[in-house]
């Protein structure tokens, strides 16, 4: 599903490497789950995935099925079907969360060749959606994500996921700031769209989110490689013993 | 020896007095005319060293002819279309009794200027020109002062009872050389309320004064937009003078527009009394929008708000002038003041001069502004949602700008102006 080979990117200032080499590969119905140290580079693979600016990729190649991601805009990576639950969810004043929902729907449906969703369909969807993940109505009719607490931003991405349906979700982080009953509602809300059609890609500091999304695969990531893969119990040595012997194992 | 340094005030004074004629009227019209020529004639037109005018060349605005400025064709609905009012049409700024409702509304008298103007006695001699030479102080007005002289058209409105129905002004252009002198007058009586609604562009060149009463304890909520003619020119004032627990609101939506000066003057005079004054502007390229707003607060207990937000583009200007004038003894005094712009490129500009000056020790008035660009990381989140960069774009703009509409106290005209503002978007001007 998504296959990333020796990516190379630094950033477009001060043309600082960050991702130094790495490869990876996703396979369908699977999740995998990314742990590695602070500044390791772990956001930014997902931020060059989903297409954000000044970062340059200097050698490499990212795919998502047959489809080269790097060749593409952020909105046409989402059509594509590639999803990003943001470390840092991002308020946007003015902008109703309905009306962002909608939109974002809309226009992906509309860049595949599929007829809109109507807003009466669309609100029974919303709905639904938000109930199994306890988002109350009067939250979705604020501002995205505008006095939402830590908590309530990663919920509304999970919600925005829940929606949009994508086929390869990156969820950077979304266990951070979750409470447990939160981390429950979340890792349930990401278990039911677990099918052979999508896979996950689940960045994550902590063993208790991958309690609840048993994850097919674990990588280690440090200083902008992947430095180890294994399976589940790569997390709990990391859990237990921190990254010291990994990282000197890899020197 | 010297060379006497041609007197530029002067002359251009001179040569747009010699365009203009005084309209016919009554004892009382003509005394008023005469009194706002001697007024014009001692301040002089305003030229671009005056420091009023530092951000927006009035030559064009005083220049004895208009620029011509073509009318646009185009199919967008008329503005407040779907709003049931009473509808006064200006052609060209002249009064168009054939495409207008008729004059009558319960609760209020309507008349056109040039008929209040030719009786002996009427209510207006009190009101014409009376606010706008308040106005002159401390800082000179002239264009309306020449307006109060020049007039040829207006609607003079007196509110007494309940009014069923907004009016609404609705200005046409069709000539591309008309050059419009409209003064309206509103007056309110205590306790009596009224939605204006006012729509443009009016002419190549207008110059309008709206006088404005309101008594204690009524209401005018005043909402217009400007018309999306690019060439056009517009200097507008409006004089308000609020009375004890009175409110004012007024909105105003700009589109395009090669110069637009609007400037508000209101004058707080009874307690209690609450002014909010708002604008959206959108224009890009040569489009020049310069808010100008002076409030004064002479009286206790009073709230003013001014919101204004600018979209520009292209190498477009906004200028924002805003002052807030608290006198001794106008105690427990609110004001506030907000001017923003979005600049959608590094051509465009936005300048700013927000002033307080206040003489009262138990007042609460803050004011900010601010010029910048679209916010990246907020576009790259709707991108990456699978939003196009130029939907995305738009629905930042519109957010940028609803902090603006809604200071429109009616749903259905923030809606009617929201559309609008939408449908500039998806054209692209
Ligand atoms: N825009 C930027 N400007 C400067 N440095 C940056 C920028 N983006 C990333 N970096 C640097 O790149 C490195 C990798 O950052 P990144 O956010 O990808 O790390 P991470 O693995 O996600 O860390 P964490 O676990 O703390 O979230 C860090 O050293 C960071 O400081
Ligand atoms: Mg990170």
């Amino acid at each position: 599903m998504l296959e990333i080979r020796n990516l190379h990117v630094e950033l477009e200032e001060g043309a600082k490497p960050i991702l130094k080499g790495l490869d990876l590969s996703v396979g369908a119905g699977q999740v995998h789950a990314i742990m590695g140290p602070n500044g390791s580079g772990k956001s930014t693979l997902s931020y060059v995935l989903a297409g954000r600016e000044g970062y340059a990729v200097t050698e490499g190649s990212a795919h998502l099925g047959d489809i080269d991601l790097l060749a593409l805009e952020p909105e046409e990576r989402a059509a594509a079907g590639l999803f990003l639950a943001f470390q840092y969810p991002v308020e946007i004043p003015g902008v109703g969360n309905m009306v962002f929902l909608r939109t974002a729907l809309n226009a992906q449906r509309k860049a595949r060749g599929e007829p809109e969703v109507s807003a009466a369909d669309f609100l029974k969807l919303v709905r639904q959606k938000a109930q199994a993940l306890r988002i109350d109505a009067e939250m979705l009719k604020r501002p995205v994500n505008v006095g939402f607490s830590g908590g309530e931003k990663k919920r509304n991405e999970i919600l925005q996921m829940a929606v949009l349906e994508p086929r390869m979700c990156i969820l950077d982080e979304t266990d951070s700031g979750l409470d447990v009953d939160a981390m429950r509602l979340v890792s349930e809300g990401v278990n039911a769209l677990r099918d052979q059609g999508r896979a996950f890609l689940v960045i994550t500091h902590y063993q208790r989110l991958l309690d609840h999304i048993a994850p097919d695969v674990v990588h280690i990531m440090a200083d902008g490689r992947i430095i180890k893969t294994g399976g589940p119990e790569l997390a709990l040595e990391v859990e237990r013993n921190g990254y010291a012997d990994l990282l000197a194992e890899a020197q | 020896m010297t060379l006497a340094r041609p007197n530029l005030r002067a002359q251009a004074t001179e040569a747009r007095l010699q365009a203009l004629t005084l309209p016919e009227g009554g004892a009382w019209a003509r005394a008023a005319r005469m009194a706002a020529l001697t007024r014009l004639q001692g301040l002089g037109l305003p030229v671009r060293r005056d420091e009023y005018w530092r951000f927006t060349d009035p030559a064009t605005l005083t220049a004895p002819a208009p620029a011509p400025a073509q009318p646009l064709a185009d199919d967008e609905a008329p503005a407040f279309a779907g709003i049931d009012a009473l509808r006064l049409v200006f052609v060209d700024g002249r009064f168009d009794a054939a495409a207008s409702d008729p004059l009558a509304l319960s609760g209020v008298t309507i008349e056109r200027l040039p008929d209040a103007a030719a009786r002996d006695i009427h209510w207006a001699q009190g009101l014409y020109g009376v606010l706008e030479a308040e106005g002159q102080h401390p800082v000179a007005r002239p264009l309306a002062a020449l307006n109060t002289a020049f007039a040829t058209d207006g609607v003079v409105i007196h509110v007494t009872g309940p009014v069923a129905r907004p009016v609404h002004i609705v200005q046409r252009h069709e000539d591309p050389s008309s050059d419009a002198l409209l003064h309206h007058l509103v007056k309110l009586d205590p306790g009596a309320r009224l939605t204006l609604l006012e729509s443009g562009p009016a002419a190549a060149r207008l110059n309008s004064v709206m006088e404005v009463e309101v008594a204690d304890g009524a209401a005018l909520h005043h909402v217009r937009t400007q018309g999306r003619d690019h060439q056009r020119r517009t200097a507008t004032h409006v004089f308000a003078r609020l009375g004890q627990g009175s409110d004012f609101r007024s909105f105003t939506l700009t589109f395009n527009g090669v110069l637009t000066r609007n400037e508000m003057v209101v004058s707080l005079t009874g307690s209690d009394a609450v002014a909010h004054v708002a604008g959206a502007a959108v224009g890009d390229g040569d489009f020049h929008h310069d808010d100008t707003v002076f409030i004064t607060h002479g009286a206790e207990g009073c709230e003013s708000r001014q919101v204004f937000k600018k979209v520009l583009r292209g190498g477009a200007t906004g200028v924002f002038q805003g002052k807030i004038l608290v006198k001794a003894g106008a105690q427990k005094t609110d004001g506030y003041q907000l001017s923003q712009a979005l600049l959608l490129d590094e051509s465009s500009q936005f300048l700013a001069k927000p002033e307080l000056e206040i003489y009262a020790d138990d007042v609460k008035c803050s004011h900010g502004s601010t010029a910048g660009a679209i916010d990246e990381t907020a576009l790259f989140y709707l991108r990456s949602r699978g939003v196009p960069a130029r939907e995305a774009m738009d629905l930042l703009t519109l957010a940028f700008l609803r902090e603006a509409l809604e200071e429109i106290a009616d749903a259905a005209l923030a809606e009617d102006l929201s559309a609008r503002l939408e449908g500039w978007l998806a054209r692209r001007r």
